[in-house]
């Protein structure tokens, strides 16, 4: 047990975040069909998305169980992704 | 100028033998004193993650521009979607995180030291992705048929980019996971290799979980 793959013997309990992913999915579709404007719908099908991603990220590719400055590597390219929608944003919003 | 190059030389070997004399010494220290490893991961693993990290860049620009396009024609964009099968993506919604269920479970088993048990999942896994790109041949062929073409519209062009991208990651991910298959079979699956699949292609059915409420659903 020198190797520090080996060193965590017990496992996140998969099958409830593939229940939760399952209930999560349905959600989505589900808020799809009700009509909430534009605005509502987009950030509630984001939100959940998120969530989704979050768990799959944790659980499953175990970012739950590795130090925290992983995370913050792979934060950077997604604030560089909002930075590119935020800054097109004004033209379509307050442009003609 | 001779003279520089020759000492650029020079120096250049010199690097590298200091290099060569660095990793013999390396090569002789025991496990825990070697290279640290960058945040805790094996140095393949952080590489990995570096190349994830890269793969978030791609898809997050890919989505920002297409969200950005979608909020500048909302109407035109809502009707084009409507002309796709959100139950034909939602099953394959289903496939795709239970193939991430399995190789979870794969790599699960591959740590706790049962190749031979990776494998099935590993085996179990591939089929749930050559489940996903039957359907997704099968809604791109139905398209064609109707005149749906990347040509057809600024949604379209969209749809077949990201859902093409994304469906050749699918694929890219197949072969290794073949590969693995294959070595757990033979008992010779490190859990390391399990490892790195297993991110890669949780990785592919979480960009998918975004793709697929943005073309199929709103």
């Amino acid at each position: 047990m020198d190797h520090p793959i080996e060193a965590h013997h017990q496992h996140p309990k998969y099958a409830l975040i593939f229940g939760a992913l399952l209930i999560l999915t349905a959600v989505t579709v589900a808020i799809s069909r009700v009509h909430l404007g534009l605005t509502g719908n987009w950030a509630l099908a984001i939100g959940v998305a998120l969530f989704k991603g979050s768990l799959v990220g944790l659980y499953f590719m175990h970012l739950k169980f590795e130090k925290k400055q992983l995370l913050w590597l792979l934060l950077i390219p997604v604030f560089y992704a909002l930075a590119l929608i935020i800054g097109l944003l004004p033209d379509l919003v307050f442009g003609a | 100028l001779i003279l520089q190059v020759i000492g650029a030389a020079f120096d250049l070997t010199g690097a590298v033998q200091l290099t060569n004399r660095r990793m013999r010494m390396q090569a002789t220290l025991t496990h825990d004193q070697q290279m640290p490893n960058p945040l805790g991961l094996t140095p393949i693993k952080f590489g990995l993650w570096l190349f994830l990290a890269s793969e978030i860049m791609f898809f997050t620009g890919l989505l920002g521009s297409f969200i950005v396009l979608r909020i500048a024609q909302p109407e035109i964009f809502h009707e084009q979607a409507s002309e796709l099968s959100w139950p034909l993506a939602g099953f394959n919604t289903l496939v795709l995180i239970g193939s991430s269920f399995t190789m979870a479970l794969g790599v699960a088993r591959a740590q706790d030291g049962k190749p031979k048990e990776a494998s099935s999942f590993l085996l179990f896994t591939l089929l749930l992705g050559l489940v996903f790109l039957g359907v997704k041949a099968f809604e791109y062929s139905h398209q064609f048929q109707h005149g749906i073409f990347p040509s057809s519209s600024l949604f379209f062009a969209s749809y077949f980019t990201m859902t093409g991208c994304h469906g050749l990651h699918v694929i890219a991910g197949l072969i290794p996971m073949f590969r693995l298959f294959l070595k757990g079979r033979k008992g010779t699956l490190t859990a390391e290799g399990a490892e790195l699949l297993g991110l890669y292609w949780h990785f592919v059915d979480l960009v998918w979980i975004f793709l697929f409420p943005l073309l199929y659903l709103l």
